[in-house]
């Protein structure tokens, strides 16, 4: 049960990014580029899809609260409040730099995968190297939380 | 605002948040994709499979959506070298790992439980994304 809740969940999210157009890396990037709110050009298309999905989540959360564990698993497991650290800063700042760069962070890469968006060479390769990225960063993550 | 799509937008934005809220209340987990790829890498974990599933069925609702109306899915415009994709794509996987999230996990999931952490996240990545597409576009692109 678990599993299919997941691929269903995996459907519904990357039809969503889909919809929105999230997998296009120009809709990104034409979103961040801040100097285009004054020139004009600026897409922020990126804004609406947050307008739509933080509501969502946030009765996802009112919901909970009400339930003692969740339909198709024993437990929730929702991350504990904790303080800012100099983890959390660095690896944003260090994301927000490779997401400016292409315009595609994890969950459009993925979703691009799908045949029907084009330039399936770039979508791979982009895969490949964030995949890299991942395995890279478990090095530190073993040896600071070790 | 020529290429605004405040529609798709929405209704795609609505979409990836009842996913994400559907995701929690079924599996009791966080639609983080950057911490469910990190999972679906390591085959001995108890919630690979799970992570997998998530992750397969992303590129399912692309073709969905492609199923139902061609027109809605984007054409990709990827710009930039094979150097700079690949340099992204070591920061993207990086960068998220080591701040425990991305735009899903920090900004889809994190925000609306307004975590301080998450909003902190949010923040830093937007502000270095936007300080990069400026450096990109309009001090060495210029």
């Amino acid at each position: 049960m678990p599993i299919v809740a997941a691929v269903i969940a995996g459907i519904m999210f990357g039809a969503g990014l889909t919809v929105a157009q999230m997998t296009n890396p120009r809709k990104i990037l034409d979103f961040l580029d801040i100097a285009a709110i004054a020139k004009g050009g600026w897409d922020p298309t990126l804004l609406m899809v947050f307008i739509g999905a933080l509501p969502m989540m946030f009765l996802a959360y009112v919901i909970q609260r009400r339930m003692r564990r969740p339909l198709a698993a024993p437990a929730f497991l929702v991350p504990k409040p904790s303080p800012i650290d100099t983890r959390l800063v660095a690896g944003s700042a260090i994301f927000g730099i490779g997401w400016g760069l292409a315009g595609v962070c994890p969950g459009p890469a993925i979703t691009a995968l799908a045949p029907t968006s084009g330039q399936i060479g770039s979508v791979i390769l982009f895969v490949l190297a964030m995949i890299g990225g991942i395995l890279l960063s478990q090095f530190f993550t073993a040896s600071s939380t070790g | 605002m020529q290429n605004f799509m405040p529609w798709h937008g929405l209704t795609g934005g609505i979409l990836i948040g009842l996913a994400a809220g559907f995701y929690l209340l079924s599996v009791g987990r966080m639609a983080g994709i950057s911490g469910i790829l990190e999972s679906a890498l390591k085959p001995a974990s108890t919630s690979f499979i799970l992570n997998l599933s998530f992750l397969v069925g992303l590129p399912l609702g692309a073709l969905l959506i492609w199923l139902i109306s061609p027109q809605l899915v984007p054409r990709n415009a990827f710009s930039g070298s094979t150097a700079t994709l690949i340099a992204a794509g070591l920061l993207v996987g990086f960068g998220s790992r080591i701040a425990n999230g991305c735009t899903s996990g920090h900004g889809v999931c994190g925000l609306p439980r307004f975590s301080v952490r998450s909003i902190a996240a949010t923040l830093t990545f937007m502000a270095t994304a936007a300080a990069t597409v400026f450096i990109m576009r309009h001090l060495v692109g210029a």
